[in-house]
């Protein structure tokens, strides 16, 4: 059987007494969307921190492609196609949507010690920079400011700004945070389209985005993976109903 | 709006340029000094802001480079060796290699902590200036000739001096011009704007603020050569931390990331020091409130405040 793209094993971070994530073990294969759900406060985003490389985990082994980037600080392992979204809004917000978007295709594009030509006038980044965010459903929003999009908007710049980095596995972190219910549906549409195409790691709240776009569930609580499976079999799931699902779903 | 910018930056130009003539006509030799002065702190206030507006870097430092500079003509000098062909590339060389160990310590802290590392080396060196008696120790040492070009260029002719100043100046100003909007440029003012965003996507961004501060302490460099040449004279006060204070407030005061904003922070600063020091030593006390003005109301300096001056990229 071929390598998983994503392999985790044993991870562990901890906060002072606080164990965030606690010997998690998970495995995405090529092509698969998993989400990690679980209640507030459950290591998601510490999770997310350390597949990208903003956050050094205390134990355990990140293996990538077949490769352990355990060690790789966050560029190098966007160079490898690991790219992330950030849970609270993260982009640049005095340059606008396209610039921001050319800025990742700028990192992927060799070099940037480069001194004369005007970055605005380079195709080989606008171009590409410009059909992302048409494919996120910006492309009449390119030249304002990033600052002063919407939230929604600005959610899905964040979700372009992933994409332009041309990642084998996208890692977003509640990618509808704080979104209404019609922009919720757009970024759920925007990300439907996603599957199949990329692999992706999906950390999220809402139950609804969830079950509409998982291939597999990972349910995480006070630090630790206590199922994983199928979303049927989640649901089903007599520990993750008491421990999460609650009254959410009804029996 | 652009074309009012172009224009008003245009006049600029030419008032600096025509300077010279108005001196000459007037016969106050006087401002040909008092002007080439101001454009030598222009070009250190400029490349103090690569780093300081442009990349967000409160280098509290910049004097150091100043001042490398200066020793790296005056010192040769000292030994006989005059040309300006050896002096000048010595002070960048110098000057960006100080800066390129400066920044490689330095850029590991960030915050008050890159202040202090900063202001530290500065007085580290400044200290090592006051300590060296061979070179003149806190007296520094007089410099006997301008730097040489071979006849070519003579530094001794205060109108030939004025040129060769503006026109370092305006070089610079170009370069930075292109550099700004270039692949570089873009990276170091993203970092200001979001590094941990920058560092997702892909960038390495320890490397390109490096190549900054070497660039920016390599202009600094740039400018303590002229200034020595201007002054004749070398001192380790070039170096001390008050100077840095200086060249920091020329760049707030014209407005920080702003390309020009530094030239006009130089040149209201020192014509503010020349008129206000021949009422008072105490001259300070009317810079530091206009100081505290255009921070509150100017958020992009005195630049900011020019017509046509809107356009972000400055």
């Amino acid at each position: 059987m071929a390598e998983p793209l994503l392999a985790v094993r044993g991870l562990t971070k901890r906060f002072g007494g606080l164990v965030a994530t606690d010997r998690v073990d998970l495995e995405v294969a090529d092509g698969e969307t998993l989400a990690v759900i679980g209640p507030n406060g459950a290591g998601k985003t510490t999770l997310i921190g350390q597949l990208s490389g903003d956050l050094v985990p205390d134990a355990g082994t990140i293996r990538f492609a077949g490769e352990d980037v355990t060690a790789l600080p966050a560029p190098t392992r966007s160079q490898r196609g690991l790219a992330r979204s950030f849970q609270i809004t993260s982009i640049f917000p005095e340059f606008t949507a396209l610039d921001n978007v050319a800025l990742a295709v700028q990192a992927h594009a060799g070099h940037s010690f480069r001194f004369w030509t005007p970055a605005r006038a380079e195709r080989a980044l606008r171009e590409p920079a410009r059909a992302t965010l048409e494919q996120v459903g910006l492309g009449a929003r390119a030249a304002v400011a990033a600052g002063t999009l919407a939230h929604g908007e600005q959610r899905q710049l964040e979700i372009a700004m992933a994409l332009a980095t041309r990642p084998r596995l996208l890692l977003l972190d509640e990618p509808v945070a704080g979104m209404g219910a019609d922009e919720s549906q757009r970024m759920v549409q925007l990300l439907r389209a996603l599957r199949g195409h990329h692999t992706i790691v999906l950390v999220e709240h809402d139950m609804d985005v969830v079950f509409a776009l998982a291939d597999r569930i990972s349910v995480m609580v006070y630090g630790r993976v206590i199922a994983s499976g199928a979303p049927e079999a989640i649901r089903a799931n007599a520990e993750v109903r008491r421990a999460y699902l609650g009254e959410e779903i009804p029996a | 709006m652009r074309s009012a910018r172009a224009l008003t930056l245009l006049a600029g130009f030419l008032v600096l340029g025509l300077v010279p003539v108005v001196a000459a006509l007037a016969n106050q030799p006087f401002y040909l000094d008092l002007f080439r002065r101001i454009m030598i702190f222009a070009i250190a206030a400029v490349s103090l802001d690569l780093i300081l507006g442009f990349g967000g870097m409160v280098s509290f430092g910049h004097a150091a480079y100043l001042g490398i500079g200066a020793y790296a003509v005056a010192i040769p000098a000292f030994y006989g060796i005059h040309s300006g062909l050896v002096q000048w590339p010595l002070a960048l060389a110098l000057s960006g290699l100080a800066a390129l160990a400066i920044g490689a310590v330095s850029l590991r802290t960030s915050g008050v902590s890159f202040i202090m590392i900063t202001l530290a080396f500065a007085q580290m060196l400044y200290y090592l200036g006051i300590s060296i008696n061979a070179w003149g120790a806190d007296d520094g040492m007089r410099l006997a000739r301008r730097s040489q070009f071979g006849g070519v260029v003579d530094l001794a002719n205060a109108y030939v001096f004025y040129y060769v100043v503006f026109g370092v100046l305006v070089a610079l100003l170009w370069l930075g011009h292109r550099l700004i909007h270039a692949r570089f440029g873009v990276v170091i003012r993203a970092a200001k704007s979001n590094e941990p965003r920058m560092r997702a996507i892909g960038f390495a961004t320890f490397r390109y603020k490096l190549a900054a501060f070497v660039i920016a302490g390599a202009g600094g460099g740039l400018a303590g050569a002229l200034l020595t040449n201007q002054t004749e004279y070398l001192t380790p006060s070039y170096m001390h931390w008050t100077r840095s204070g200086d060249i920091m407030v020329m760049v707030i005061l014209g407005g920080m990331g702003t390309l020009y904003g530094p030239v006009l922070g130089a040149v209201a600063f020192l014509l503010l020091e020349d008129i206000l020091s021949a009422w008072t030593v105490h001259w300070q006390v009317v810079l530091g409130p206009l100081l505290v003005l255009v921070v509150l109301y100017a958020r992009r300096g005195l630049y900011g405040l020019l017509p046509g001056a809107g356009a972000r990229d400055g």
